[in-house]
């Protein structure tokens, strides 16, 4: 019942959007066509500003990844994680969530796949997703779309955001599913 | 910060694919990667232009208005630096409402519309302000209500029940989302104190 109502939420919640500003624009007087492009103008030059931030940030990771790097930084953390209660199949993406959204959504299918979504771990690895976000991305285009390249201490405070909930979902995943 | 990690990225991964003597990977990494960050832009040219257009519209018609007017005790709280009635409001509204929505590729030209808002009011345009840490603070924490990408993979894997770890989800985020507050919060007053001295 619940995951049904959910699922035609999310499949609602756009065209609604979409129906409903240019409805109440329209009866509030404003040449809703002529608004739209006026607005939609701006979309080109913002996401080609962009483009030199998405470079720099995309070959970082993507060399980071590829050499066999982040698979060392993995095995070399797992044994300190353990320590700390972190089960060793959940590294990587703890790791890749701060990095690549498709990259940690692809390690979530996995662990999924070969432990089961009901399990302990899919449960962990499914809440890990839905609870963080992918810090560097949002950082980059945010910041890049308005030329910043002093980010101060937002790095810090979003990496901690993201450690916060990788750690609150093993804790509240293991309370609440026991 | 930034400049570390990024070259710590760098120059860990170089170091490495020599060392293992795969030194090939780090060219052909370096330039697929910079020609997807292309084509992630070009992608998202099109979802630009269709949010900020909605939003146009929005402003237009006093939508966004409405709802800074409502929400705006909390904003204030939030971002003390934006003076009353500043159009940053009602964007940071809508990113924010976006966020927890989980309308996905919305959130991306909402937010970017929120920070250049915040970049008029910024007085150093290479430093980021307090807002925009604050602001980023709140979406890299990643507050969604019904987190539906987490949903369809979970019953594509098979789940009985899919929708099950919404709960957790909404506490850890949640819990998140405040201490990435408070955090902030004491980054900036260690920032203030620094810079006095």
């Amino acid at each position: 019942m619940f995951s049904l109502l959910t699922e035609q939420l999310s499949l609602w919640v756009i065209p609604i959007i979409l129906l409903l500003v240019p409805i109440v624009g329209y009866f509030r007087r404003v040449k809703v066509y002529e608004a739209f492009v006026e607005g939609a103008s701006e979309g080109f030059y913002t996401a080609i500003r962009i483009m030199p931030f998405l470079v720099a940030m995309m070959v970082a990771i993507n060399i980071f990844r590829l050499s066999g790097a982040m698979d060392v930084s993995i095995d070399a953390l797992k044994p300190i994680l353990e320590l700390c209660g972190v089960p060793a199949e959940l590294v990587p993406l703890a790791i890749m969530r701060p990095l690549s959204g498709t990259g940690a959504l692809g390690i979530t299918t996995e662990i999924l796949n070969t432990h089961g979504p009901d399990s302990m771990l899919g449960r962990i690895a499914s809440t890990v997703l839905g609870s963080t976000d992918t810090t560097f991305y949002i950082l980059t285009v945010y910041f890049g779309a308005i030329g910043i390249t002093k980010p101060r201490y937002s790095v810090f405070v979003g990496l901690l955001g993201d450690l916060i909930g990788f750690v609150g979902s093993i804790y509240i995943c293991t309370k609440l599913f026991n | 910060m930034i400049n570390l990690i990024w070259l710590f990225l760098m120059a860990a991964g170089i170091f490495y694919a020599g060392w293992q003597g795969r030194i090939e990977v780090v060219t052909q990494g370096a330039i697929s990667a910079a020609e997807g960050a292309v084509g992630l832009s070009f992608k998202l040219i099109g979802v630009m232009c269709l949010w900020l257009g909605i939003m146009k519209i929005a402003e237009l018609a006093g939508i966004i208005r409405f709802f800074s007017r409502m929400l705006s005790p909390l904003i204030c709280f939030l971002f003390p630096s934006i003076p009353k009635n500043h159009p940053a409001m009602g964007a940071i509204i809508m990113v924010l409402s976006a966020n927890m929505l989980g309308l996905g590729n919305a959130v991306t030209p909402l937010g970017i519309k929120a920070m250049q808002e915040l970049q008029s009011i910024n007085k150093e345009k290479e430093k980021a302000s307090d807002a925009m840490c604050t602001l980023l603070a709140l979406c890299t924490a990643g507050f969604t209500l019904v987190p539906a990408t987490i949903i369809a993979i979970r019953s594509a894997a098979g789940s009985i029940n899919p929708t099950e770890i919404v709960g957790a989800t909404l506490i850890v985020s949640l819990g998140a989302t405040i201490s990435v507050i408070i955090a902030d919060r004491l980054c900036r007053m260690y920032y203030q104190i620094r810079v006095r001295r």
